[in-house]
């Protein structure tokens, strides 16, 4: 009975959402100053995705990689690769004779093998990489990214990727709904597995690998799912953020874009997924929208406030992301979730003891 | 005669210039418990790391009913034996890792508890109901495997209730006491679903109260659950109540073996390690 | 002759980058050794070391410019320890990568902050930046005098550690880390040293380094620093010689491949960086502990 209740919750706050937001795209106009509460959101959306698919290896599995960027990338570059209309493949290949691929599958179809592409690279790099411990494999998988960087941006691969040129004129999303909607099924996906008894067996392996493996579970073939899942889902996001930034280049798939997702999930706290959600999109809208004005000059009367010119928005987040760091190393959220029914047994003073659940959950 | 269920062949176990586990024999018989005793350092955990596959031994086997589960040899050569018996299939373990060992049917404790730090005691023991899951990662994702999970979840109540810990279920397993937080490992041992448990020092840091319960329930163990069992253990009391047979190692060597009164009267025994233990 | 004036450029130039590399590299085994940290923000030290090159040489005159960056240097991997690293001591090790990771994005964003995002100019340092003759192949002096001028800091650093009394408690600390703690030994200093010896090298390896490469830019120390890292874990993390031969090898292959892209029908001139990470994950995949690391074994 609470369950249906739940659930009846979670579809009316779903569809209010989904229509708060459809409603937010007809009524802002682009040179309204809330224009950039649409990006932010666009972003923000595909950013909590790939978080949460960090999140589920560095914290509920404990392997710390840093590849994410690297999977992005296969997932922007097989979704655009294989989507790219046939009449614009003369035009975008145009240094390559129009490429080798002279077809174009449909848009979803084109994330869905974005995200196999990532899972594929992801299993067979994880056959050496995953048995490495806690910093080699940071490094490992951190190399990994570079290495895939430069084989996409190789000439000889041309035809395929176009080289170092920029993949572009395919489908992208029309409207909000779509980031979210993909998104939001993916990052469901995710719970559901982390809930799963599989979940539970990779938070075994992050508290106690040793007592993990003498109850019988096998830490490669667990830590191989963990790992290809994970990167399923930052190929989907790759895709995403291939459709939102509308062209594709191996350049910007670099160490500093996983650097910012591994912050994202710092921030909202390893071990939580809705601390992810939350915290990518404070994450993009302090970076792309709240903290622009320190980025301008500012006079008041004669005096120019000091400091304050291009870049040092950035200084300023990358100061509270240490400070944040430093000394609030929980995150927002430390391990603990966001939930509906939480507040409303708060709400209504009903306390439930929060973890174990009900032994027929 | 009964079955042995553990076999212990000429075992040595080498780190470095150290020899830990020095050409140890020894025999697990079906129902029996069987206790390691042995002064601290003698390689009585190493003895349990070997078997469990956390080691693989400098020299020697190790046999689970009648089959090898642990060799010396390189992972190559042992992966060529299993190969060729029984038409190309594996009829062992492949290599011996832990998680394989365990899921042939041996289950451990830990001596130095190693318990899933930020998980409930109720989730330690459903956590390690993993292993004979029938589910796959989809059924499992998609949660189209509502009996068994339901399963796995009753199966958990039960060992709680068996082993007291039902009153603590949602607590943090770190926060128990520590006598608890044995019992806890207990649980999660058997929630694998053994036909053989390995304990190593499961009456450390209780209070003699507590140990007479654990002897107890050691007791229970194999006469209500059918339950195999081999320990190591320092409390000399519980060890020469409830044990069918006694090994006992010093410097690596087994240097005697027998029912609990030859070991209590065994002169080697007595000058390697009970001469003090007894006048405690 | 001929021949040798055309690929001989190829190998001077791998040698010299490799020394560079093992400078910045020997930064990273040694943090490693100690903390068990992989210092992201090694690489972004040696980039600020580079900017702080292109402002002193600006204002004032090479004899001063050189040792004030020299001194500026030391003091930020300093005060990087101090502040990021030193609070997080009783932490979870994940949590002082982490840290690391966020002193590099720092970095990185205060260096774009500063230049505007455009290039640097690296200014000619005299004498080093020169140009002579070596068997027929025209190259810069500092080419011939990085590996010489290397392998003498390396032998310092080694002597520093096998015979003074910091350098005994360094190697303690590394053997144990808790137990040196308890034997006395002053692990801050210890660790601050470690630091500052780290980043005096990564100066002096950015001298070098950016006589050759003369742009400077906010990310410009990252894949060096990434490949110096490698080479510290080919070498078998915490070996100072070790790193110094990964360093070498790294830095002499990279070369060979541009050497060879001279004579294959396809461009692999971008594979180049791409070397040392295939080269790791080789490396970890026969022999985790590098060349001349020691075995380790959990205790269970």
């Amino acid at each position: 009975m609470k369950k249906t209740r739940d659930v009846v919750i979670s579809v009316v706050l779903i569809a209010a959402l989904l229509g708060v937001l459809r409603y937010m795209e007809l009524h802002i106009s682009p040179q309204s100053q809330w224009a950039m509460l649409l990006t932010v959101l666009k972003k923000g959306s595909i950013y909590a995705l790939v978080a949460v698919s960090m999140n589920l290896l560095n914290g509920f599995t404990g392997l710390f990689s840093l590849g994410q960027a690297g999977f992005m990338m296969i997932g922007a570059y097989t979704y655009g690769i294989l989507t790219i209309p046939v009449a614009q493949r003369a035009n975008v290949y145009m240094y390559y004779q129009g490429g080798i691929v002279q077809f174009a599958l449909p848009s979803i179809l084109g994330i869905v093998l974005g995200g196999i592409a990532a899972a594929a690279f992801a299993f067979l790099i994880g056959i050496p990489v995953l048995r490495l411990k806690s910093d080699y494999l940071a490094i490992a998988t951190l190399g990994f990214a570079e290495i895939m960087k430069v084989v996409f941006m190789w000439d000889s691969l041309g035809p395929l990727t176009n080289g170092s040129n920029m993949l572009r004129e395919y489908p992208t999303f029309k409207t909000i709904l779509y980031p979210f909607i993909v998104s939001g099924i993916c990052i469901a996906i995710i719970v559901m597995l982390i809930n799963s008894t599989y979940g539970r067996a990779f938070k075994a392996i992050r508290d106690d690998e040793i007592a993990a493996e003498a109850m019988g579970i096998n830490l490669a073939h667990h830590k191989r799912i963990a790992f290809t899942v994970s990167s399923f889902f930052a190929g989907i996001s790759g895709a995403l953020l291939a459709m939102y930034q509308t062209n594709v280049q191996a350049k910007s798939y670099n160490s500093a874009m996983t650097y910012e997702i591994l912050l994202i999930v710092v921030i909202g706290g390893i071990g939580s997924i809705t601390g992810s959600v939350i915290s990518s999109f404070l994450f993009i809208a302090c970076s792309e929208w709240v903290l622009r004005f320190l980025d301008e000059t500012h006079r008041i009367g004669e005096f120019t406030v000091p400091l304050m010119r291009s870049g040092f928005r950035k200084v300023v987040f990358s100061i509270i992301i240490m400070v944040i760091v430093l000394f609030f190393r929980q995150g927002i959220m430390g391990t603990r979730e966001f939930s509906i029914s939480g507040i409303i047994n708060r709400l209504t003073g009903k306390s439930k003891k929060s973890k174990g659940g009900d032994s027929n959950a | 005669m009964r079955e042995n269920v553990l076999k212990v062949e000429n075992v040595t176990m080498q780190f470095g210039g150290v020899i830990a586990v020095d050409n140890m024999n020894l025999l697990v018989n079906e129902k029996e418990i069987v206790s390691l005793i042995g002064p601290n350092g003698a390689g009585k955990t190493t003895a349990f790391n070997v078997i469990t596959g956390v080691y693989a031994p400098t020299n020697g086997a190790v046999y689970f009913r009648g089959q090898k589960i642990v060799e010396n040899h390189p992972q190559g050569k042992m992966r060529k034996l299993y190969k060729g018996e029984n038409n190309g299939k594996y009829t062992g373990v492949l290599s011996p890792t832990p998680d394989r060992i365990t899921s042939l049917g041996i289950a451990r404790t830990f001596q130095n508890i190693r318990l899933w730090k930020s998980q409930t005691v109720f989730d330690n023991v459903l956590i390690a109901k993993h292993l004979r899951r029938t589910s796959n990662l989809f059924t499992a994702t998609f949660h189209l495997n509502g009996a068994e999970e339901a399963r796995m979840r009753r199966e958990t109540e039960e060992l709680l209730e068996i082993l007291e810990l039902s009153d603590v279920r949602d607590e943090l397993a770190t926060s128990l006491p520590y006598g608890k937080q044995r019992r806890l490992e207990i649980a999660r041992a058997m929630a694998t679903k053994p036909s053989l448990l390995l304990l190593d020092e499961p009456a450390a840091g209780m209070n003699p109260q507590e140990t007479d319960e654990l002897t107890a329930f050691i007791g229970r163990l194999r006469d209500e659950f059918g339950l195999t069992i081999f320990m190591i253990e320092h409390h000399m009391d519980l060890v020469m109540e409830i044990s069918d047979r006694i090994y006992v190692l010093d410097f690596g060597k087994g240097i005697a073996e027998g029912v609990p009164e030859e070991i209590q009267n065994n002169p080697r025994v007595i000058e390697a390690y009970l001469g003090g233990a007894i006048d405690e | 002759m001929d021949w040798l004036s055309r690929n001989l450029p190829y190998l001077l130039a791998g040698i010299s980058v490799g020394g560079q590399y093992a400078l910045i590299a020997i930064g990273y085994t040694m943090v490693y050794g100690i903390l068990r940290l992989i210092n992201f923000a090694h690489g972004d030290i040696f980039m600020v070391a580079g900017l702080i090159m292109v402002y002193a040489s600006a204002s004032m005159p090479m004899y001063l410019s050189i040792p004030l960056v020299i001194v500026v240097t030391v003091l930020i991997g300093f005060l990087v320890e101090r502040v990021a690293y030193k609070p997080l001591r009783q932490a979870p090790r994940m949590s002082v990568m982490i840290s690391a990771i966020g002193v590099s994005y720092l970095l990185q964003n205060l260096a774009l902050y500063i230049t505007g995002g455009l290039a640097q100019q690296y200014p000619q340092i005299p004498w080093i930046s020169d140009q002579v003759l070596v068997f027929g192949a025209s190259t810069k002096r500092v080419t011939v005098i990085t590996p010489f001028l290397t392998v003498v800091l390396v032998i310092l650093l080694v002597l520093l550690i096998k015979k003074t009394k910091i350098g005994m408690a360094m190697r303690a600390a590394s053997k144990d880390f808790e137990t040196s703690q308890l034997m006395g030994i002053k692990i801050n200093s210890v660790i601050s040293m470690t630091f500052i010896i780290g980043s005096f090298l990564a100066a002096v390896g950015s001298l070098l380094f950016f006589s050759n490469y003369t742009s400077v830019t906010p990310t410009v120390g990252t894949l060096p620093g990434l490949k110096a890292f490698v080479a510290a874990v080919f070498g078998g993390i915490g070996s100072i010689p070790g790193a110094l031969v990964g360093a070498f090898i790294i830095g002499i292959c990279e070369n060979l491949v541009m050497l060879l892209n001279q004579y294959v029908s396809f461009d692999i001139s971008n594979f180049k960086d791409a070397f040392a990470f295939a080269l790791l994950i080789i490396i970890l995949f026969f022999k985790p502990t590098g060349l001349f690391g020691e075995k380790q074994t959990d205790k269970v």
